[in-house]
């Protein structure tokens, strides 16, 4: 055993964690409560100081990280979201609704008054945005997790890192990879099934395809991606429709702006490059 | 010298390496595809199947005949034995201001590779000299590689993707290999011509029923080999390769840099299955007290933007530059830096490429707008 001075002191406060919810389905947080033997390691680590879908216990801020679940799509989430980044050291956004509007999202793609007054008996008690912005388009934010819902393990290691001073090891790469590791066999070369994994983030461990189906971007896209070559491959060779290509990118990320360009050509008619 | 082992013997064989304490890993039928994986007995391989493979497209179908070995290679390849995808490299503990780092102890099988493909012993011997040898020296790669027991075999039938006679690494099996076979179906007759290539491979040999082999019939089994051979030489992914290196280092500008890059999704497809690529990352992670670190080696590639990141970002942020840099190593810097191509001819990157980009495809474009550019110059 060495003695090493250059080991990074922790902090001698116990970080303070919150967690927000937004527009959403609470699916993020549950992966949070899910973690449950790691929950209890968490709560050594960390004062969970907001945490209403654990406890009504309220900690005033502010918060040393803050996890920000859902999205923005009412005039109340705006006003809150500025007071939960006034009061966030490090500001984490977790899955698709925090990161890329979510599948509320869908309703930028058509008229929100029409849905409204479609689902509800009394629509004048809706006080709604006409869009569903994800959390970026209002506050800065210090780190985006995505996937719809996001991997439990992966929330693990942006704690852990944020913790720990280290970069987190989230890899932005295609889901691709990890279905190579895996060592799955390709659904769509070998099966013809049209496949997002090419233009998806990795993080959910490759796990349509290891169930013999395609993968359908929960995850967003990843790094330097290349829906339009994708999206011509899957009409021009996979078969695939129109509108089931526009759903795949629309799905749960569909504000990503790589998706949305593509998928707004594709409801215009056009293809290939602008 | 070559023996006969008749096909209804090969579960001798397959028994004979599993009573050495090998773990035998060979073609078998998974999900559509014929991969490699564990075999128990002969029933575990693909017999009367075979493949159908063009770029960006794979599927496994009926042969006419009780072949075991009647298709080309499959998504994976052997690496996945050898070079592990994912493995733990060292682990960390800290007490109070001290840290004892734990080495990882790997209990490494001994492990039997049943048909292994002329292009196949090429890449593995590549890797050899990359993780085996050299500068690069990964410990697990070397411990596994030197127990390891090859049964190779000579290619009489190749997929359309196949491209090895270009690379001069096929379809006949000419590196060392413990056994060596060609699979044999003349009429009603269905036997392997079998020969050992060292001592562990005559050993092996000694189990089995073997018959003597006619000179006629050792001679129909190398004209099989040569067949393929000739066929494929006049088949459109035949190429010269021999001036690879400097037709790729003249033309880092190519135009086609920029068209393939429309098409490549940057997905890694190519180089998780090709089978040199040896491109690994660390991942260094620690667990939410801090008291333990790990450091994980993971398979990774030259798509990726975290591969070149250095401070400052990605040296290869855009997709033109990838595809260059996979394609100029394989072909071109390769020789540089290791004394050979990096590619062998199997022909997987091009069948599991979603887009169906095709290596051969590309040097030939290139070669065409590098002529037109010399007669361009040429011209008064
Ligand atoms: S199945 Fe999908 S995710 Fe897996 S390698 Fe193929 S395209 Fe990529
Ligand atoms: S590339 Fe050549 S050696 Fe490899 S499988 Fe095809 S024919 Fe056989
Ligand atoms: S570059 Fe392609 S053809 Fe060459 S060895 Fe790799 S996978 Fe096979
Ligand atoms: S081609 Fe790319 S992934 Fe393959 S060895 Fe070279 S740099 Fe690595
Ligand atoms: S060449 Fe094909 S397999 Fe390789 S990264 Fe590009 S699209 Fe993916």
């Amino acid at each position: 055993m060495a003695a090493d001075s250059q080991l990074i002191a922790r902090q001698p406060h116990k970080p303070k964690l919150a967690v927000w919810k937004f527009t959403s389905c609470d699916g993020c947080q549950l992966s949070l409560l899910d973690c449950e033997d790691e929950l209890l390691l968490l709560g050594q680590e960390v004062e969970i100081a907001y945490f209403m879908e654990a406890s009504s216990k309220v900690e005033e801020g502010p918060y040393d990280i803050s996890l920000v679940e859902g999205s923005i799509t009412t005039p109340a989430d705006l006003l809150r979201i500025q007071e939960v980044r006034r009061q966030s050291n490090f500001l984490v956004c977790i899955g698709a609704c925090a990161t890329a509007g979510g599948i509320q999202a869908l309703r930028n793609f058509a008229d929100v008054v029409e849905f409204t007054s479609a689902v509800y008996a009394e629509p004048t008690y809706i006080d709604t945005l006409k869009d569903s912005t994800p959390i970026s388009a209002h506050v800065p934010v210090d780190f985006e997790l995505q996937g719809c819902p996001i991997n439990k393990l992966q929330l693990l290691e942006v704690i852990s890192a944020f913790l720990n001073h280290r970069a987190p090891q989230i890899s932005a790469h295609s889901v691709c990879i990890e279905c190579k590791l895996k060592n799955n066999v390709c659904v769509w070369v070998a099966h013809g099934t049209p496949c997002m994994g090419p233009v998806t983030h990795a993080g959910c461990g490759a796990l349509c395809p290891s169930y013999n189906r395609g993968c359908y971007a929960c995850y967003g896209p990843k790094e330097n991606p290349n829906g339009e070559s994708l999206c011509h491959w899957w009409e021009e060779k996979l078969g695939a429709d129109r509108s089931t290509v526009i759903e795949n990118l629309r799905n749960f990320n569909g504000l990503a702006p790589h998706f949305k360009v593509i998928s707004e050509k594709r409801e215009r008619g056009q293809k290939g490059k602008s | 010298m070559d023996y006969r082992l008749q096909a209804s013997d090969l579960e001798c064989l397959i028994q004979a390496i599993r009573n050495k304490g090998y773990l035998l890993y060979g073609p078998t039928l998974i999900d559509g595809a014929i991969t490699y994986g564990e075999i128990h007995s002969v029933s575990n391989l693909p017999q009367g199947w075979t493949d159908d493979q063009q770029a960006g497209q794979y599927r496994v179908m009926r042969r006419g005949d009780k072949a075991y070995f009647g298709y080309a290679v499959g998504p994976h390849s052997w690496k996945k034995y050898l070079q592990l995808p994912r493995r733990p490299v060292w682990k960390v503990a800290k007490q109070n201001q001290a840290i004892e780092i734990i080495e990882v102890q790997e209990t490494v099988p001994k492990q039997a590779f049943l048909g292994v493909r002329s292009c196949e012993l090429h890449a593995i011997a590549i890797q050899d000299r990359i993780l085996s040898q050299g500068d690069y020296r990964n410990e697990s790669y070397r411990q596994r590689r030197a127990q390891l027991f090859t049964v190779a075999l000579n290619c009489t039938s190749a997929a359309d993707t196949c491209f090895c006679t270009s690379m001069n690494t096929g379809p006949e099996v000419t590196l060392p290999s413990d056994l060596t076979m060609t699979e044999m179906i003349e009429g009603r007759e269905h036997f392997f011509v079998i020969s050992g290539g060292s001592e562990a491979g005559t050993k092996i040999m000694e189990k089995l029923p073997l018959r003597p082999i006619s000179e006629g019939e050792r001679k129909l089994a190398k004209e099989r080999v040569e067949r393929l051979a000739e066929e494929m030489r006049r088949g459109p992914r035949h190429f010269d390769s021999s001036d690879l290196k400097e037709l790729l280092y003249r033309n880092l500008d190519s135009s086609n840099w920029e068209k393939v890059a429309d098409r490549c999704l940057s997905c890694a497809n190519c180089t998780m299955a090709c089978p040199t690529c040896f491109c690994s990352t660390v991942e260094d992670t620690t667990d939410l007290s801090g008291e333990h670190a790990e450091r994980w080696e993971r398979w990774d590639s030259c798509f990726t933007a975290d591969l070149s990141h250095i401070s400052g970002g990605s040296v290869r942020a855009d997709t033109r530059s990838r595809y260059r840099q996979w394609m100029t190593h394989k072909l071109a810097s390769w020789h540089d830096q290791f004394d050979s191509s990096g590619c062998v001819g199997c022909g997987r990157c091009i069948t599991w490429c979603p887009v169906g980009i095709d290596l051969t495809e590309e040097v030939r474009t290139i070669r065409a707008l590098d002529q037109k550019q010399v007669r361009n110059q040429e011209k008064p």
